[in-house]
């Protein structure tokens, strides 16, 4: 049921230009779902009588964020999406570790169908790298590929045998497919609940070590030099796995990174006395990580900020830290919480932008995300200095398991539209 | 046959590989072959070259055609032929290779055949018998004999090798027969292509003398030759490539791809074949295909090599 969308300006409005790093002040036409044009000479008087016309008031407009990271545990397609809108998501890159796992060309297939007629925010199959995430078989990248899979990871395990990844690495060569990759070295993790060190000590909780990430990034990097495969490593929390990155792009490899939004904002303390829905992995680390981590963003050594949304039943957080699930549920305060740096004076707005519209875009190879003519036309408006608090039974999301429980955010989305259509506001 | 080669054209006691063969070598030997193709075909195939002579096939690896065709090559030459059946033999009780080379060696053979899976484990017992040696392929070193069917095979369809474009597909990595046929291809000419996903590629393969393709469609295209290669079911299921249905719908041989990429080409393979994986049933039973030929071909040559070494053993 196509209906012929009209003209659609937003005007007046904080223009915010990932690309150039720029912010000016203007408007953005759109026209068959693209961006026909862009900047101060769109005005209220410049754009025909027969388009409608939206009066942003001097809110920012930006790009859609594009999640790299989402899970679509204990979540439907629908659930996923409305969170994504309300927290300005428009495109979401769903991981391999669904029930079952997204495997075969039948379950990427069928994902890629429910996806498009969805009628909402674009989403995209993540595929299993192995199969059934077990780390035994190099998955089919060929044909997953041609059914429709952006990229291949392995959920929340990491590939452990060496041979194997090496073998997936080089395979994906192939088909110039992207590898996305959880580091974290099973072996070191195995018992820890939460970042190793005196805070843990001192809960009485065992740690996870941050070399158990960057030894697992070490690895892998020196596997993207000797295969040339692309490689994203989904999540990295400290500074060793950061400086390894500067490193290996330094010598040319073709690989990337993201941080969750969680590990830039919030540190080991945030747990308090247990708090379950702040058991992460990796686990959340010491605030001298999180400051370098948030550095990185401003210096480009980390690319990508993603969500993380990993909703869990309250049940399964209702137990001891230490039996406690991990993960939370992120898409819908992805951007208020990433403007807590912005209020901070830590990082300017294009270049927090910058790591939720273009960066995962040019990774991706999407041709969204950017505030440029012939883009399609996933747009934001949100006002970044509107306070609220989080209230986590008006959450979009199935599952409750927020760690901005409670907290005071600012930035509200008013409008989120995919390809020139408003599904927000 | 022998009169007219007095001089030795072929100055060595064993075959362990092409690698160190030369252009006129090999053309000795194709040329022996062809003259024992019209031998075979014969109602009368019986020689007496190798008369006298005691020929053992050692074989430590499982061999069908091989086995039989140098059964055949050296009955037809007259010599006594002897297999060894490894399975039940003194190996299965523990005795090494040299071991074994060195009891077998005094029984006076004047020819081991000898196939065995590990790469150079033929050439070590070269080195510890007084007999010839011929490599039957020796883990994923090198074929020779193979490699020289192969030329023949093609130099009698298409009358020549130099200047042809011989795609080798497959798992190129473990296979002797692929290393045999590079070296010995490129050493007549031809331009050697070889097709496979980067998992069944060897490393450094690209300074072998070989244009390397990963894509299928791309590395056949235009070629004069299409060589399919065996897939061990092992390697299949997730090690090397992530299955069957993906590795033949990637890089098998159908008739589909055969007509748009390659419409000139003859299409081999060295047997045993999987059908529906490497190469389709249409392709391989097709008018196009030179298998059986291959077999064929494969008993004339080894009848060339024993000759050739024949001439070179003490009293020869």
């Amino acid at each position: 049921m196509m209906s012929a969308l009209k003209n659609l300006a937003l005007l007046d409005a904080r223009l915010i230009d990932p690309v150039a790093g720029t912010e000016t002040r203007g408007g953005v036409l759109i026209e068959n779902g693209q961006i026909k044009d862009v900047g101060a000479n769109v005005t209220r008087a410049n754009v025909g009588s027969g388009t409608d016309v939206i009066d942003c008031k001097g809110d920012v407009v930006s790009p859609g964020l594009i999640d790299m990271r989402a899970s679509e545990h204990r979540e439907t397609i629908a659930s996923v999406s409305r969170a994504a809108l309300a927290g300005g998501v428009t495109s979401v890159c769903v991981a391999p570790d669904s029930s079952p796992v997204r495997d075969t060309t039948a379950l990427v297939d069928f994902f890629v169908r429910r996806a498009r007629d969805n009628d909402s925010v674009r989403l995209y199959s993540i595929a299993a790298l192995t199969k059934g995430l077990a780390g035994k078989e190099i998955g089919e990248m060929g044909l997953l590929s041609r059914a429709g899979a952006i990229g291949f990871g392995n959920g929340s395990v990491s590939v452990r045998d060496a041979q194997v990844m090496r073998r997936a690495m080089t395979y994906a060569g192939d088909f110039d497919a992207l590898v996305m990759h959880f580091v974290q070295d099973p072996d070191l993790a195995a018992t820890g609940v939460m970042n190793e060190g005196e805070f843990a000590s001192r809960l009485g909780l065992m740690g996870v070590p941050r070399e158990a990430e960057v030894i697992m990034l070490d690895r892998d990097l020196r596997l993207a030099a000797m295969t040339g495969a692309r490689y994203h490593a989904e999540l990295i929390s400290t500074t060793l796995s950061m400086d390894a990155m500067v490193k290996a792009r330094a010598n040319g490899l073709k690989v990337s990174c993201g941080v969750s939004i969680n590990h830039l904002t919030l540190n080991e303390n945030d747990i308090g006395d247990y708090r379950t829905f702040l058991k992460l992995m990796p686990p959340l680390r010491h605030e001298e990580e999180r400051l370098a981590l948030v550095e990185g963003i401003n210096s480009g050594a980390i690319d990508v900020i993603v969500s993380d949304h990993c909703g869990q039943d309250v049940e399964d957080k209702r137990v001891p830290f230490a039996e406690a699930e991990a993960g939370a549920v992120g898409l819908e305060t992805l951007l208020p919480a990433a403007l807590r740096l912005v209020h901070a004076g830590q990082v300017s707005l294009p270049k927090l932008l910058r790591a939720m519209t273009s960066r995962p875009a040019e990774i991706l190879g999407l041709p969204q995300g950017r505030l440029a003519k012939g883009a399609p036309a996933d747009l934001i408006r949100f006002d970044p200095d509107e306070p609220f608090v989080v209230d986590p039974s008006k959450l979009h999301s199935q599952c409750r398991n927020t760690p901005f429980d409670e907290a005071r955010l600012q930035g509200v989305v008013q409008l989120a539209m995919v390809a020139g259509k408003v599904l927000h506001g | 046959m022998a009169a007219t080669r007095a001089t030795t054209s072929f100055p060595h006691r064993h075959l362990l590989g092409i690698a160190g063969l030369s252009r006129p070598e090999i053309e000795y030997l194709l040329d022996t072959a062809d003259e024992a193709v019209e031998v075979s075909r014969q109602i009368e195939k019986k020689r007496t070259v190798l008369s006298g002579r005691t020929q053992i096939n050692l074989f430590f690896e499982a061999s069908t055609r091989t086995q039989s065709s140098f059964e055949l090559a050296g009955k037809r030459l007259g010599a006594d032929v002897m297999n060894m059946a490894v399975a039940n033999s003194s190996v299965k009780k523990g005795e090494t290779l040299i071991d074994t080379a060195v009891t077998l060696n005094a029984m006076r053979p004047d020819l081991i055949i000898v196939r065995h899976h590990c790469s150079g484990a033929v050439e070590l017992l070269s080195k510890k018998v007084s007999c010839s040696v011929v490599n039957a392929g020796d883990g994923s070193h090198e074929h020779p004999t193979q490699a020289l069917l192969d030329a023949l095979t093609i130099r009698r369809r298409k009358g020549k090798i130099e200047g042809l474009t011989i795609a080798i597909c497959g798992d190129v990595a473990h296979s002797r027969v692929a290393r045999s046929n590079m070296i010995l291809l490129t050493q007549l000419g031809a331009r050697v292509r070889v097709v496979a996903p980067s998992t069944l590629l060897p490393a450094g393969i690209e300074r072998m003398g070989v244009e390397v393709f990963r894509d299928f469609n791309k590395g056949i295209a235009g070629a004069d030759i299409v060589m399919m290669l065996r897939l061990q079911r092992e390697r299949m299921d997730g090690a090397y490539v992530p299955s069957l249905k993906e590795y033949a719908h990637f890089h098998g041989l159908t008739e589909e791809k055969l007509i748009a990429m390659a419409p000139e080409a003859l299409v081999m393979h060295p047997g045993p074949i999987n059908r529906g994986v490497e190469i389709d049933s249409s392709v391989a039973d097709g008018s196009r295909s030179l298998i059986n030929e291959q077999v064929e071909m494969g008993v004339a040559v080894r009848m060339a090599v024993l000759e050739a070494l024949s001439k070179n053993l003490p009293n020869g």
